[in-house]
């Protein structure tokens, strides 16, 4: 039961976008080890940001 | 036993359908309704889309994506088709579906539910769902740039300028249908204006105090705007304070110009951000709500199958069932506007391309459902009452004997009392004339909810119906400006560098001064217009949505001409060839009709014409040269999006012909294959 909750909380954070930054870190690690990384504040400037300079709202 | 489960559906969804459009003068429930809705979307998801899938788009869950190939843990990230599904249903779900189907709803509920149903299965989601793989196989590619590759440098710019048109068009109605609810309405007002700062907290609370924590901030921005409906309705207790948000629409109108500049220049985590999070979060949750709330109350619908108004007289907006249902419900049958966000971050995002069909398909389906909703609460209404809030009193009069009076004589039996306790019921002063559908809607939102949920609290439903639309419809305003901005700065650019720089902030400011001007200039005039504006401008709007929606099929079919596809190329051809007709059709008649309530020539030259005899009171003549000079520019914007639609489709037949002659044609610009799993830059 336990297990199933923190299943549902965890793709619940995902839909939201609360767990970007952890897999942003994650991808840092795998992909480009030893670079700087981002924190969090300027990795969620930054997301924000690219975000909105496009078209992803609609009528 | 599946295809036991199918030829029942089947059987379910006919019985539905069939009970409904043979109404035998008998109410039909809104569950026949839903039930007629969810057989149909199963269906045409079950088979259509999986044929569709399989034959014209030949997806091929093999081939890597580029979320996959391009991986870089920020926008091409490979994710799980239920969330990318979550968010691409969120970017495209907007006002729209709520506001055309009540709009279309004085053609009697028939029209528009048919639309609903067969547009979508038929056109929307196919259009979706193709322009979601073509740009997903092209590296996410926007629409325009799609257009250019494919077609060449003419379709390319016809798409971008008709993005551009559409864009601002868009916003001047979505912006007119917030001024009307907010009209002389101290609780919508106050409510709203409260969702400003609500919003700046949470942007503030995202960006220093627990960055990116979305939920626990939505959570809370949203607990704040519940508090801010039900604080509204106290301070519409209090007279002094009412009165300090007792506003008229041209105040409202600036009001909203202000905002969207301010939006458009603020850093985008400060305002815009928190708000499409507040926005999100709502809009999910009182669809399901509703979706809910409507099964369990399962109303009555009170207006007719089909009404008189078929015949182009209808009081909401003038012109017959065809073309003007179909313009009039554009989005949650088909909208070119959703090809954009198709075409944007949502392929960025595919893990696997068999996933293209139920996020571009099935997200759309949703919207189509969204509309079918909205179409239930704006038909459970009394028709009188349903046609006095959403008539202008240019139309049906002025005053509200006048008003009843004119509605009964359709048959529609309404009385002032009963409009003056509904209003009062709802915690507003009057529902005369509040056109644009967002007040109806939220009346009909209102009475699902307090009758399924418990009665009472009608006040705060209506309220937090309205704050919910105008929440929504304001990220879409400040979304859009800011679109509108990148687009202008890139346009002026080409002409003098400096002003194209996205980071300088004197063009930041000049770019969004025009945007804004463009639409405060249609807003402006909307509000000024006796008729509402919105009979205006919804056409408008619809025209461009459908010109959209047919560039960007007129893309994708040449696209598919040139891979061969020529057998199955109907697919996209016949929704096309379906909306050039209706979209030519409609401009057709809004330029050259002779009634006045439909051809906006016509109405410009009676007005000049009435201006000079000296028939218009003071109050009439003053606004009549704004009015006049707006009815020929209207014109000459629907000759305008006419010309770029059959641009367009001239240069994709252009292409095809090219294509079966064996001539050269632009080269595909699809990405190499690459097998999945090989082509992930991510050493293990």
């Amino acid at each position: 039961m336990k297990g199933r909750l923190q299943h549902v909380w965890q793709w619940l954070r995902t839909l939201a976008g609360d767990d970007a930054y952890e897999r942003y870190c994650e991808h840092q690690q795998l992909a480009h080890a030893g670079t700087p990384v981002l924190d969090a504040r300027a990795f969620y400037l930054e997301q924000q940001r690219q975000k909105w300079s496009g078209i992803n709202r609609c009528c | 036993m599946k295809r036991l489960f199918w030829i029942g559906v089947a059987l379910l969804g006919a019985y539905a359908l069939g009970g409904i459009a043979l109404d035998r003068g008998e109410t039909v429930n809104a569950l026949w309704i839903i039930v007629a809705a969810v057989c149909v979307y199963a269906l045409g998801y079950r088979f259509y889309s999986a044929w569709v899938a399989a034959n014209l788009l030949s997806v091929d869950a093999t081939r890597a994506t580029p979320a996959e190939r391009l991986n870089n843990g920020r926008d091409f990230v490979p994710t799980h088709r239920w969330i990318v599904f979550g968010h691409h249903f969120a970017a495209i779900a907007g006002p729209g579906p709520l506001i055309g189907p009540t709009l279309a709803a004085q053609f009697g509920f028939l029209p528009g539910l048919l639309w609903i149903l067969v547009g979508s299965v038929l056109g929307g989601c196919v259009q979706d769902m193709t322009m979601l793989l073509l740009s997903t196989r092209r590296d996410g590619r926007s629409l325009g740039k799609m257009a250019r590759d494919e077609l060449g440098p003419v379709g390319g710019y016809a798409a971008l300028i008709g993005t551009l048109m559409i864009i601002v068009i868009l916003i001047a109605v979505l912006g007119l249908v917030v001024v009307n609810a907010m009209k002389h309405s101290p609780w919508a007002t106050a409510t709203v204006f409260a969702t400003i700062p609500i919003a700046i907290l949470i942007g503030l609370y995202l960006r220093n105090i627990r960055p990116g924590r979305i939920i626990e901030a939505s959570v809370l921005g949203v607990s704040l705007l519940i508090f801010a409906v039900i604080g509204g309705g106290w301070l519409n207790e209090v007279p002094s304070l009412a009165a300090a948000f007792d506003f008229d629409g041209l105040g409202l109108a600036w009001f909203v110009m202000g905002y969207g500049f301010l939006a458009a220049i603020l850093p985008v985590w400060l305002l815009l951000a928190p708000r499409d999070y507040l926005s999100t979060f709502l809009k999910l949750g009182t669809v399901v709500l509703l979706a809910i709330a409507v099964v369990i109350m399962h109303p009555d619908i009170k207006m007719p199958a089909v009404t008189q108004f078929i015949d182009g007289s209808g009081p909401v907006f003038g012109g017959k069932i065809f073309p003007f249902v179909f313009i009039t419900i554009a989005c949650g049958a088909i909208s070119g506007f959703h090809a954009l966000v198709a075409s944007g971050t949502t392929p960025k995002l595919i893990g696997s391309e068999s996933d293209v069909r139920m996020i571009g398909y099935g997200s759309m389906m949703l919207e189509s459902f969204v509309a079918v909703i909205a179409l239930i609460a704006a038909t459970l209404l009394d028709p009188g009452v349903y046609f006095a809030i959403n008539s202008a009193g240019g139309v049906v009069g002025a005053t509200a004997d006048v008003a009843v009076q004119t509605i009964s004589s359709w048959g529609f039996p309404v009385t002032v009392d009963q409009m003056h306790n509904l209003a009062a019921s709802m915690g507003e002063t009057s529902l005369f004339a509040r056109t644009g559908g967002a007040p109806s809607l939220a009346v009909g939102m209102a009475s699902i909810f307090s009758s399924a949920f418990g009665n009472g609290f009608l006040g705060v439903w209506y309220h937090f119906a309205i704050m919910f639309e105008a929440v929504f419809i304001l990220t879409t305003l400040d979304a859009g400006t800011r679109v509108g901005r990148f687009m202008v700065q890139d346009l002026l650019g080409q002409i003098w560098r400096p002003l194209g720089e996205t980071s300088s902030y004197p063009s930041v400011v000049f770019a969004s001064a025009v945007v804004v001007a463009g639409w405060g200039y249609f807003l402006y005039i909307g509000v000024i217009d006796p008729n509402g504006g919105v009979n205006i401008l919804w056409p408008l709007f619809g025209i461009a949505n459908q010109m959209l929606a047919a560039i960007a099929l007129s893309v994708a079919t040449g696209i598919l001409v040139k891979q061969g596809k020529l057998k199955y190329i109907w697919v996209t051809a016949v929704p096309l060839a379906w909306l050039a007709i209706v979209t030519t059709s409609a401009a057709w008649e809004k330029i050259f009709s002779t009634d006045v309530r439909i051809g906006f020539l016509a109405a410009a030259d009676d007005m000049a014409t009435k201006l000079a005899a000296g028939a218009l009171s003071a109050n009439q003549a003053a606004v009549a040269p704004d009015l006049i000079f707006n009815q020929r520019l209207d014109a000459v914007l629907t000759v305008l999006f006419t010309l770029v639609l059959w641009v367009i489709i001239v240069d994709m037949l252009r292409i095809s012909r090219r294509v079966l002659r064996g001539e050269s044609v632009p080269p595909s610009s699809e990405a190499h294959y690459a097998p999945q799993g090989s082509g992930a830059q991510v050493p293990a």
